[in-house]
């Protein structure tokens, strides 16, 4: 997305006083062993702000269980959240998952403490942005109204759906 | 994938086709009188959970879900949460305190927002429940909101309910205000662990005998596991519902006229013609009543 269209147009968000679409469905799981989420429950009160549907795992799921709850929920993206330093195996475990169960058409973006140069391993395992601390929410919503406006048109932007497309940032700080 | 794809998929047990043909569904793009399942016996296989927030139904769900299941049987859950009447969103959260949702082959969950329906029950939800029924599943389990209109509208998709109690909550003229006992064709008052549970079993023991035909009123504990095979079984030996069939008609009615109003493709229209002055509610509601709508 280039400067200055960061003005969040979010696809999907239906208000009760616009015109009817659907919401996106958007699961944000907390893979391995990490007590730590408060961030990831501030992004998914931020996206349910946002107007999507948000369905928030809890702590500690394996990325078995993560899975299994993106085909249950029918969801169109999934957020990883991890604080342990165990990203650099759980992210690309759970994406190589959702591809081996078909769900190549997901969305994958990860958040938490996640070091420089542990990043490119990560796009290149299918995840599509990655969020550290200081991400506003305003970014977070334009990245999903982005990842809308692709599958509408029908670039890949899904974990399996390859292409080298990630996420830029809106070039705000 | 379309509707008819993943309707045959989903019974033959994929659970991806399963989401997905839910989806269809929830979104109106395929119903079940195009699928072939739109009509059900009233056989008690849906079963509406309700109680008020915090009172533990999603875990008390996932107590009788490892239950059922150990049993062999198939169950579905779709579990409601409300969406946001501003923006529409919503935070659904009672998969978390369903272990069983992530764990076990025979147990499927999907959490469901109210949508355009926020203070109620989603407007697909017995096409939902009856597609899980026709995919194979043996129950199916509607857990509410636990607060609104929702709470009584359920008997317009359920079979039997079960009502959800706790103790901490006040007195039992509590329970009796909400009305919601009335609809219960059993009761378990959770949290036996704590103090005062069976004091309050008691009291709502007595107020429902004052009613004649009184449902079975149980002590659970859906944290310690107590109480809960006796549930199972009070829940396989219901007799006839407690609400009578005009009152389910009722709801059902109300439920259907509201979908039928929320899924009009000129709603928004409407609603902007209100909004200009150039209509008026009546003027509409006249409309529909001839026909014209």
């Amino acid at each position: 997305m280039e400067n200055g269209e960061a003005v969040v147009q979010l696809k999907g968000v239906r208000r009760l006083d616009a015109a009817v679409s659907t919401p996106l469905r958007i699961v944000i799981a907390k893979p391995g062993l990490d007590g730590h989420d408060r961030g990831a429950k501030i992004v998914a009160r931020a996206l349910r702000d946002g107007g999507h549907e948000v369905i928030y795992t809890g702590l500690r799921r394996t990325p078995e269980q993560i899975v299994r709850t993106v085909m249950d929920e029918d969801a169109d993206l999934l957020g990883l959240s991890s604080l342990s330093g165990a990203h650099d195996f759980l992210f690309p475990r759970v994406c190589a998952l959702l591809v081996e169960a078909e769900l190549v058409d997901v969305v994958v973006f990860g958040g938490g403490i996640i070091p420089e140069a542990d990043r490119a391993p990560l796009l290149e395992a299918g995840i599509r942005a990655i969020f550290g601390p200081g991400t506003t929410i305003e970014e977070m919503l334009a990245f999903v109204s982005e990842v809308s406006a692709r599958r509408a048109s029908g670039e890949p932007s899904g974990v399996g759906e390859g292409g080298d497309w990630t996420w830029q940032g809106t070039g705000a700080v | 994938m379309d509707a008819e794809t993943a309707h045959a998929a989903a019974k033959a047990g994929d659970r991806r086709s399963l989401a997905r043909l839910l989806t269809l569904i929830e979104t109106g793009e395929a119903n079940g009188v195009q699928l072939g399942f739109s009509s059900r016996a009233e056989d008690g296989r849906i079963l509406g959970v309700t109680g008020s927030p915090g009172v533990g139904k999603s875990c008390l769900v996932d107590r009788l879900l490892h239950e059922w299941a150990a049993a062999g049987e198939r169950v579905a859950v779709l579990a409601i949460d409300p969406s946001s009447p501003v923006t529409g969103g919503a935070l659904l959260g009672d998969r978390i305190r369903m272990q069983a949702a992530d764990d076990l082959d025979e147990v499927y969950v999907r959490s469901v927002a109210t949508r355009n329906q926020p203070g109620g029950l989603p407007v697909r939800l017995a096409a939902m429940a009856e597609a899980l029924l026709d995919c194979g599943y043996d129950r199916v389990v509607v857990e509410t909101v636990g607060t609104g209109q929702a709470e009584v509208r359920i008997v317009a998709v359920a079979d039997r309910v079960l009502l959800v109690e706790g103790p901490a909550r006040g007195d039992s003229i509590q329970a009796e205000k909400a009305g919601l006992l009335e609809l219960a064709d059993i009761v378990a008052v959770n949290k036996a662990d704590l103090d005062g549970a069976d004091r309050f079993a008691e009291e709502i023991r007595g107020s429902l005998e004052l009613t004649g035909e009184a449902p079975p009123v149980l002590l659970v504990s859906a944290l310690e596991g107590t109480g809960i095979p006796e549930l199972v079984s009070a829940l396989g030996q219901l007799g006839p519902a407690r609400v009578a069939q005009r009152a389910r008609w009722r709801e059902r009615l109300l439920s259907e006229w509201e979908a039928a109003l929320l899924t009009r493709e000129d709603l928004d229209e409407l609603l902007d013609r209100l909004e200009s002055g150039d209509t008026s509610v009546s003027d509409i509601v006249e409309t529909f009543y001839r026909g014209g709508g």
